[in-house]
């Protein structure tokens, strides 16, 4: 039976954990969440993320006041209205279009964190799928956010990957899987136009910002029970260690509380990340604000060169170095093959790469073949690249198709 | 827990709350008018042509605004609200009933606006002849050039009618 | 320590991927243009006609057939002829413009082009309005009163010697010769300078140089002037003078874009679409960057360009000022943030390890 005193002054702390139970809350999510202490500044990536998202949603509120979602006019409203007009609306402007870059470079900061220290295993799978969803939601986020402004980068990223969804060309497979009306359903027109701004319009301001919020709690409650990983991959028995440190034994326990020990690491290290975030939103921004965008929206008029935004490079130049049908299917590859990190992996070792034998080469190779692949998927297809970008291409998937013979071949770690 | 690591939570806490304080004031000029609203407030009116006792509604920073020459047996006609354009007195004044925003019509035949929404009456200077408006019609600033107004602008009529306290 | 050597990892490899997709990658795609200081001399044009040669050369060594190979050899005498041209006229060009030019017989000479130009500062008034002499010529030639204050007396003698020939371009309204004898031209040219005003404002250099081939909507500037104030007609919300005034800068962008072959892109906010460097060496000889381009060598000087350039500025990146002022603020406030989060930390982390 609930009791409510009768007494208790309204809004004092007493009367709000009668009707919110707050200390409890506090308790149960913050002063007795356990982080173990043997972690380093990489694990402060994830709340990076959270904040940058939180970012991306105070800056869009801003900018969503003066944006107009029409063909003829959502050029000028971004780069007239809100860019000069709108008191600080640069300022919205830049921040979003930093931080919707910017937020890419943590999220692979992120995953390749836990494909180093195998934090997608051993009860963590639920954490990296969700994570997975986070990652492809967030590319869709990105993508129809930078139709938005209706420049001709925004007009052509919009009809090349729209009509990725053609699928296989018409003599693939007897043209089962042609889909040319898929393409015009996607638009709503048989090009870019006011349907497909609106409705994109729409996925971006409303669609997908909700299911991000929804993934982002998921992805915390799925961290809820197996915990964090730590540096050295060590099981911890976090009931114990919990109860050393509220026995005063700060340390010997394994264990530290999110609040306020942790998190005064995690804003140290905001601190810095925001630093160099606002020195790129006042100084450097041309790298998240293409110039190519500054031309507005030419429909007869393809640009000299067209390249998506560098977080999708990677993925692209799989997708080019094949010719259409095999490039598509290179392409899907890659989209899903990290998905299944958890289940590729079969090793049972949870611990630093670079004590997992083949692993730690795997690791490497692959951070530097999706680096290779980036800066190629920008360049021209011309000369020495098309092949190196074949080359790299090829590494990618045969690392994902060796992956589990050589985990399966590991040696597991210290007898277990 | 040492009080020295409450302390420096607490003195960060305070420095974050500082920049709350000035991303609010960004946020807050993001919701001003623009400056081009701010500069599109001048409107010229030619009344030249106007009758009398005929009332004519003209748009100012996208407000109504009411012009009207104002006859010599309209009892308001001595009213000291009144514009002088040439050797005739204007009605000048912004259109909104100043109750809640309203447009009052205008009867020609009873030379009076009654306003639609809760009954307030105005004669054909402005002046309040019946609540619930509080105040009469207000006049924008203005400035007479020959036959021409210029809402927007304050002329020497419009300053000295501020002066009266009479404008709002 | 451990967590330096990790966050120098994670910076490598992060400056390895911004080098390969920014700098490096855009050295690759986009073409550099070496600038000449907006010195006209002929020799961008020789630069540029000279790497058509090399092009076509080129394609000759690679040519299978015959009929390609005769195609292309026909192509590289025209440019070598071009090129001997160019050669050609550049030398008289520095002829005139080592003559002394009198400016009161310019006075008298410039009456050859008052046919189609107006000089207000002289009184002159042009012969049409814009709209109608774009009927004729597809453009609306330039009142001249700042002529002598935006171009480069070098770039004039050129032009005025033969127009095409000093702009660059394949065609352009003006014919040659209209300048008569060398000495007239100079003349031309010392007139000019004298009515030319002291000081020219940013806008007016641009609207007078680019102007009328370029709209630039930020700033109500379309290419026959600046958008009127007009005012619906309050009962039916219709703006009869407004249409009108569309109607016609539809009708002169109808007929720039017959003489051009497409219409030039409004400016509004050319300066954040390409890099200074481009903008520069574009204006400075715009067939080095788009050959073919039916865009005119303007012959702006250095001051000028810079004037053009600021005007650019203030209508495409008017928060500048704003942007360069608020930075410091902001990283002063984060970065004492971060000293206080650092202080924060440390004494939370003490006595944990
Ligand atoms: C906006 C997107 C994301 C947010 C806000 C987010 C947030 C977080 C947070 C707060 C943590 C706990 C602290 C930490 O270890 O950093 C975490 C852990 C984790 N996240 Fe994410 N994350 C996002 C995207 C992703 C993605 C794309 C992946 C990879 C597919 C991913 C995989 C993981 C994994 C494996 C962990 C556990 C780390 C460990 O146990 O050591 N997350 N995330
Ligand atoms: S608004 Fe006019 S009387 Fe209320």
């Amino acid at each position: 039976m609930a009791h409510f005193d009768p007494n208790a002054r309204p809004f004092s702390h007493k009367w709000l954990n009668e009707r919110l139970a707050i200390d409890t809350l506090e308790k149960v999510l913050a002063k007795e969440y356990w982080i173990p202490k043997n972690i380093n500044f990489l694990w402060a990536m994830g709340m990076v993320l959270a904040t940058t998202f939180g970012l991306l949603l105070i800056s869009g509120i801003f900018l969503l006041m003066y944006y107009i979602p029409d063909t003829k006019q959502a050029f000028d409203s971004v780069n007239h209205t809100i860019m000069q007009e709108v008191g600080y609306g640069w300022l919205w402007r830049h921040i979003h279009g930093v931080a919707a870059s910017i937020v890419f470079l943590i999220i692979y900061i992120h995953m390749f964190t836990g494909i180093y220290y195998g934090s997608y295993k051993r009860g963590r799978e639920l954490i990296w799928l969700s994570g997975m969803l986070l990652f492809v939601t967030f590319s869709a986020e990105a993508f129809a956010g930078y139709v938005l402004p209706w420049g001709q980068m925004s007009y052509w990223a919009g009809m090349v990957i729209t009509n990725l969804f053609e699928g296989f060309s018409s003599d693939f497979l007897g043209g089962h899987l042609h889909f040319p009306g898929l393409v015009e359903w996607i638009r709503g027109n048989y090009v870019p136009s006011q349907a497909f701004l609106g409705r994109f319009f729409m996925l971006h301001v409303v669609l997908l910002p909700l299911v991000i919020i929804g993934l982002i709690v998921l992805h915390f409650g799925a961290l809820r029970i197996p915990h964090v990983n730590n540096q050295d991959g060590e099981e911890i028995d976090f009931e114990a260690e919990a109860e050393k440190w509220k026995a005063g034994l700060r340390k010997e326990s394994k264990v530290i509380p999110f609040k306020p020990v942790f998190l005064s690491k995690d804003v140290f290290v905001l601190g810095i990340y925001l630093t160099f975030f606002f020195y790129l939103v006042f100084y450097h921004f041309e790298f998240a604000m293409d110039p190519v965008n500054f031309d507005p929206a030419n429909p007869l008029k393809t640009p000299p060169h067209i390249y998506p935004e560098w977080y999708f490079l990677w993925s692209y130049e799989v997708l080019r170095a094949f010719p259409k049908n095999p490039g598509l299917i290179a392409f899907g590859f890659a989209q899903v093959i990290f998905f299944l990190l958890p289940f590729l992996d079969r090793s049972p070792n949870v611990a630093p790469a670079n004590r997992r034998g083949l692993f730690k080469i795997w690791f490497w190779v692959l951070l530097i073949d999706m680096v290779g692949l980036t800066i190629l998927g920008k360049l021209p297809p011309v000369g020495i690249y098309t092949p190196f970008g074949k080359a790299f291409a090829y590494i990618f998937i045969a690392l994902w198709l060796i992956l589990p013979f050589i985990t399966k071949a590991e040696k597991p770690i210290g007898g277990k | 827990m040492s009080d020295r690591r409450d302390f420096m939570g607490k003195v960060l806490g305070a420095w974050a709350g500082l920049g709350a304080l000035g991303a609010l004031y960004a946020a807050k000029r993001t919701w001003d008018p623009l400056p081009s609203v701010k500069a599109a407030g001048k409107t010229v009116v030619d009344v030249s042509g106007a009758k009398e006792n005929e009332l004519h509604t003209e748009l100012w920073r996208g407000k109504p605004v009411f012009v009207m020459k104002v006859s010599p047996n309209d009892p308001a006609h001595k009213d000291k609200r009144l514009v002088q354009i040439g050797n005739d007195k204007f009605f000048v004044a912004i259109g909104l009933c100043t109750h809640l925003g309203c447009i009052p019509t205008y009867f020609p035949e009873k030379h009076k606006f009654i306003c639609p929404c809760h009954g307030g009456q105005f004669n054909s200077a402005g002046e309040v002849l019946k609540s619930p408006p509080p105040k009469p019609l207000v006049i924008p600033p203005f400035k007479v050039e020959g036959t021409k107004l210029v809402l927007g602008e304050e002329g020497e009529q419009y300053k000295k009618l501020k002066a009266a306290g009479v404008v709002a | 320590m451990k967590e330096l050597k990790i966050l120098a990892v994670v910076i490598f490899f992060t400056g390895l991927v911004y080098w390969g997709v920014e700098p490096y990658a855009h050295s690759v795609m986009h073409k550099h243009v070496e600038g000449h200081n907006f010195v006209y001399d002929g020799k961008s044009d020789l630069e540029v006609l000279n790497e058509k040669v090399e092009e076509i050369k080129k394609s000759m060594a690679s040519a299978t057939d015959e009929k390609t190979k005769k195609a292309a050899e026909e192509e590289l005498k025209k440019y070598e002829n071009k090129i001997k041209d160019t050669k050609a006229f550049w030398a008289h060009v520095e002829k005139i413009a080592a003559l002394k030019g009198n400016a009161a017989n310019g006075k008298n000479a410039i009456s050859a082009c008052a046919g189609c130009h107006g000089i207000k500062a002289a009184g002159i008034k042009a012969p049409t309005d814009a709209l109608t002499a774009s009927k004729t010529y597809g453009v609306n030639p330039p009142d001249l009163s700042n002529a002598g204050a935006l171009y480069d007396p070098k770039f004039l003698a050129a032009f005025i010697l033969d127009p095409a020939h000093g702009a660059f371009v394949k065609k352009i309204a003006m014919p040659a010769g209209m300048g008569g004898s060398d000495q007239n031209i100079a003349d031309i040219i010392a007139y000019l300078k004298s009515i030319a005003p002291k000081e020219i404002t940013p806008k007016q250099a641009f609207e007078s140089a680019c102007g009328r081939c370029h709209a630039m909507r930020y700033a109500k500037w379309t290419q026959i002037g600046t958008v009127p104030k007009t005012k619906p007609n309050i009962k039916t919300g219709q703006d009869i003078e407004g249409l009108k005034f569309k109607e016609k800068v539809a009708e002169y962008q109808n007929n720039l874009a017959k003489y051009l072959g497409k219409l030039p892109p409004d400016l509004s906010i050319i300066i954040r679409a390409r890099s200074e460097h481009y903008l520069a060496t574009f204006v400075e000889n715009p067939q080095s960057h788009l050959f073919g381009t039916a865009m005119p060598r303007v012959g702006v000087t250095k001051e000028a360009f810079e004037k053009v350039k600021t005007y650019l500025e203030e209508v495409g990146d008017s928060s500048k000022p704003k942007r360069e002022a608020v930075g410091p603020w902001v990283l002063g406030f984060m970065i004492i943030f971060t000293i206080l989060a650092y202080l924060w930390y440390k004494s939370q982390w003490k006595g944990l390890k």
